[in-house]
């Protein structure tokens, strides 16, 4: 919500009594700390804002927040989400959900919240493994991943949390690392002006279970990430590569002479769903990990049409008239005789 | 011509499920009510939408119980038996009472039908049908007949022979047909070629009758007296949408009503869509999860949330329902039971879910559990729902089953100013607030929601402090809020009101019964209260807590038999709290009882009294 006038807010205005209990080390402790910054920055009344988070280490987030909050079942964060939403639009409400929790068990709620495009910023947290149940590997974990569920390798091939998104409709779509406060703020500042469904794949590290899983991408920023920029080029290595559209729609990585960034894709994050389809297919290792906002796109939201549906029903039939309601049909009246008049 | 008065008569209309019994069933039931008799309905149909037309488990049926006097139930058996085709008539006829009225369509009995039907010869022309008054009518050439002319395909003209069947009946009953000639227009209205055209053959059927001679009587059921006052007919799944219309605005709130298409709970979902203008949402979740789910989210943010379903759909909600008892908010679940497990009987009715309503979840989660025991009831179940669980914040199951969502009654409106309102309050002061500080009386914690500056908390379903409301492992506060939350329920005991009971407090038999199979029971009981038999019945509203009533009575009664449409779910319950030795009637047929099934069953009972011996355990329905 824009509000008039910003409260002054400070980041420690937005951290519950309780203690943080995840594993020294874990991604989770920088986004929260990020996400507690940016909505002291953006001025939020912490009233009318609602964390909701399914089952895993990242969906004890709430707790942590204070503001409201509801540490739901495994999965169906994004169902009691969207209840709460349509019900309440007067509230920001917030999804923690994790790899494990939003795109195996919560699949399907996933991808419904994204596609009726209800105003939730979901922020998935991907750490391509189940932590706390103690590290089987996930829908996002590379083919051939060693853990205790997999001891010869996992041969399920991952899931793209990108093109999932892009796919179910949502019309905010943007990617991020734990440790990238500044990028992460400005994701957040955007997701929270949007209004509509965002999803926000965190890369995250679970130091414990599956450490450096996102540490080539991660310590080598330059080279492994593309930073998105609207209306810019997509360039990296220091503005030496590029990445063009080559045949049948295939990405390619390009060397840039001479600053000629002309064959180059431009970066546009109100651009058609299949570029930014062609961006979620950049993986590593084969390509520089896209990162920022991906897509934008503005659309009505499920509760503003829910909402608009009941207020045309009542412009057009009149408040409800429960005497009304309840007359309707074959009504007959039976007189002092018992008998039907 | 002439004309015989009757009290009662059971009517059935059989055919193809394509033939649309089940439209001509409900319009002449709304003719028997128009002419004020006491009527109650039974629709059963098959789970397949079109099955394959002639076959033997395609068959659709509708049952019309109409009176001049009050009656509880469809009836056990027609006396008059309609049907359609030689499948309906093979599936349907072992029902007929000895001596019954047979109205055969002859134009369907042909060799294919016949043969798909399972018949060696034609039942017409073997003498098999002796015992019963035939009339032989082929309705598919004189509909065809009547419609000489028309623009419509062979096809379409031959959907209209239900209301040649129609316009027959109400020459029959001396119904008089302008009502209805008005009623198809009006539901045709949109397709005016097909409305003309039903008009007509219904206009034929009414004076074939006239003119045929093959009938000589025209009977008549006078109407019945009833309570003064304005009635409508109503179905269960339509009372109970209109109730929890009601509810919500007796408790000053929105109602939100989240759900997942099955069978026999869509309907609820169908009505409340069109109650917009009272500020009532309606979501088509993705699944059973979800619905229960954006359930909880609304109850969360303050709403009156309501999610149903029926028993396959109820267990996917198990985990959830968990959720709102650990998180105390409230939440009404309602379960339009059918026939189970698994997908089971669909279309069927059975009432197998009890056990599943009461211990459905994991760990330690008692809700409260009621049950309707008519179509009407259905509304008044619904407004409880709402008040106790706002009052006591927690999730409140109301069963309904198949026979009451889809059978229609007579309904008394009830006088709106005169139900009591339970205006719901938000707790809005933060001074002293703790999450989990619960009210004297109901033991329920405040409903604090979203938006309310300075209260800001977090809850979930992780154990919480009995106090704080923060996450709390500790052994023994485990084992106060486990307590707490069994007692709460418990005290809900306070807001119930007296046990329906029929007969004296105390005799020979008592049946206890509860939800839909109310009409039967007390049937069964009146009969045996006149033939002077010490037989009483109490119908339990409440099975968790189960009604205090009950404890009052129920060992002042030599026999204690617990009639149920399941494998003997309550009975165990009985047996278990009260260490009474209850037998069981039992039933699983996806049918409801007959009143005779359990005359017969009681008289057994009655009859150990008198010889001292003790009373058959379990009896089942043959």
């Amino acid at each position: 919500m824009s509000e008039a006038v910003k409260i002054k807010l400070s980041k420690k205005d937005l951290e519950s009594d309780q203690d943080v209990r995840w594993c020294p080390g874990c991604g989770d402790y920088a986004i929260l700390a990020t996400v507690q910054r940016t909505l002291a920055q953006l001025g939020i009344k912490r009233e009318n804002t609602v964390f909701i988070s399914g089952i895993g280490c990242s969906s004890r987030f709430p707790y942590y927040m204070n503001t409201y909050g509801f540490h739901t079942i495994h999965g169906r964060a994004p169902a009691i989400a969207s209840g709460l939403k349509v019900t309440r639009p007067d509230l920001d409400v917030w999804v923690i959900t994790g790899d494990g929790d939003g795109l195996s068990i919560g699949g399907n709620h996933m991808i419904h919240a994204l596609r009726r495009n209800m105003d939730l910023k979901i922020i998935l947290f991907n750490n391509q493994i189940y932590g706390l149940t103690k590290g089987q590997y996930s829908p996002t974990s590379a083919l051939g991943t060693r853990a205790p569920s997999t001891p010869t390798g996992s041969i399920d091939h991952p899931l793209n949390p990108i093109s999932l998104a892009l796919g179910a409709g949502a019309t905010f779509v943007a990617r991020a690392a734990d440790t990238d406060a500044k990028l992460m703020g400005k994701i957040l500042e955007q997701a929270y002006s949007h209004k509509g469904a965002v999803f926000i794949e965190m890369l995250q590290n679970c130091p414990v279970f599956n450490d450096g899983v996102w540490e080539a991408v991660k310590d080598d920023p330059a080279n492994r990430q593309l930073i998105l920029a609207d209306g810019k080029p997509l360039l990296f290595a220091g503005g030496t590569k590029g990445i063009k559209l080559g045949a049948g729609l295939a990405p390619e990585i390009v060397d840039v002479k001479d600053g000629d960034t002309s064959q180059l894709l431009v970066h546009s994050e109100r651009g058609s769903v299949v570029y930014a389809n062609v961006l979620a297919q950049l993986t590593h290792p084969n390509f520089p990990v896209p990162m920022g906002i991906l897509y934008r796109h503005d659309k009505p939201t499920y509760e503003q049409l829910a909402i608009s549906q009941v207020q045309e029903a009542i412009e057009k039939q009149g408040p409800g008239d429960l005497n009304k309601l309840l007359y309707s049909g074959m009504v007959w009246e039976v007189g002092a005789d018992g008998t039907r008049h | 011509m002439e004309t015989k008065n009757l009290d009662r008569v059971v009517i059935r209309f059989a055919g193809d499920s394509g033939d649309g019994m089940q439209l001509t069933g409900t319009e002449f039931a709304k003719a028997a009510a128009e002419a004020g008799n006491d009527i109650s309905t039974f629709p059963d149909f098959p789970a397949e939408i079109r099955a394959p037309a002639g076959s033997l488990f395609g068959v659709s049926g509708f049952q019309l119980h109409f009176s001049s006097s009050e009656i509880y139930t469809p009836g056990d058996a027609p006396d008059v038996l309609v049907v359609m085709n030689p499948a309906a008539l093979k599936t349907n006829l072992k029902d007929l009472v000895d001596g019954g009225t047979l109205i055969i369509n002859t134009g369907a009995f042909i060799e294919a039908n016949l043969k798909k039907a399972g018949y060696q010869s034609n039942p017409l022309e073997d003498g098999s049908l002796d015992k019963y008054k035939v009339h032989a009518v082929d309705i598919s050439q004189l509909t065809t007949s009547a419609l000489e002319g028309s623009e419509l395909s062979t096809k379409e003209k031959g959907r209209s022979k239900n209301f040649f069947a129609l316009g027959l009946v109400f020459w029959m009953y001396g119904r008089e047909p302008d009502g209805e000639i008005r009623r198809i227009y009006q539901q045709f209205a949109k397709k005016p070629g097909f409305g003309e055209a039903n008009v007509k053959v219904f206009k034929a059927g009414y004076h074939y009758g006239e003119t045929a001679e093959v009938f000589q009587t025209v009977y008549k059921v006078p109407a019945a007296t009833f309570t003064p006052g304005m009635y409508r007919n109503i179905t269960g799944n339509e009372a109970i949408a209109m109730g929890l219309v009601v509810g919500a605005e007796l408790a000053g709130k929105k109602l939100f009503y989240a759900g997942y298409p099955i069978t026999p709970a869509s309907t609820i979902l169908h009505s409340l869509a069109k109650f917009k203008n009272f500020g009532a949402m309606t979501f088509q979740a993705e699944d059973e999860i979800a619905a229960i789910g954006a359930a909880l989210g609304a109850a969360y943010g303050g709403s009156i949330a309501v999610t149903a379903s029926s028993g396959p759909g109820i267990a996917l909600k198990g985990e959830a329902i968990g959720l709102g008892v650990m998180t105390e908010l409230p939440l009404v679940i309602l379960n339009i039971q059918r026939g189970g497990p698994s997908t089971g009987l669909p279309t069927k009715t059975e009432q197998s879910d009890l056990s599943q309503a009461l211990y459905g979840r994991n760990g330690e989660a008692p809700i409260p559990v009621l049950a309707a025991k008519s179509p009407g009831d259905t509304f008044y179940c619904a407004i409880e729902a709402v008040k106790i669980a706002t009052r006591y914040m927690v999730p409140v199951m109301l069963l309904s089953d198949g026979y009451l969502a889809n059978g229609s009654e007579p309904w008394a409106l009830p006088n709106l100013a005169a139900l009591p309102r339970f205006d719901v309050m938000h707790r809005t002061d933060p001074t002293g607030y703790f999450v989990y500080q619960r009210d004297e009386r109901t033991l329920s914690r405040a409903w604090v929601i979203p938006g309310t500056p300075g209260l800001e908390h977090r809850i979930g379903g992780i154990e919480k402090d009995a106090l704080t409301g923060n996450i709390s492992y500790a052994p023994e506060n485990h084992e106060k809020q486990t307590r707490v939350r069994a007692e709460k329920i418990e005290r809900v005991a306070q807001d119930i009101g007296e046990l329906d009971l029929a007969g004296a407090d105390s005799g020979d038999v008592l049946i206890v019964g509860w939800g839909g199979t109310y009409g039967a029971l007390r049937q069964a009981q009146q009969a045996l209260a006149t033939q002077g038999k010490k037989v009483s019945h109490a119908h339990l509203r409440w099975l968790s807590p189960l009604e205090p009533g009950l404890a009052k009575i129920i060992h002042k009664f030599k026999r204690v038999l617990v009639a149920e449409l399941n494998m003997g779910q309550l009975r165990s319950i009985i047996r278990d709290k009260f260490l009474v030795d209850a037998a069981g009637l039992n039933k699983v047929q996806g049918q409801p009882f007959k009143v005779r099934e359990v005359v017969a069953a009681v008289d057994k009972q009655v009859e150990s009294v008198k010889s001292n011996v003790s009373g058959p355990q379990m009896q089942v329905v043959s």
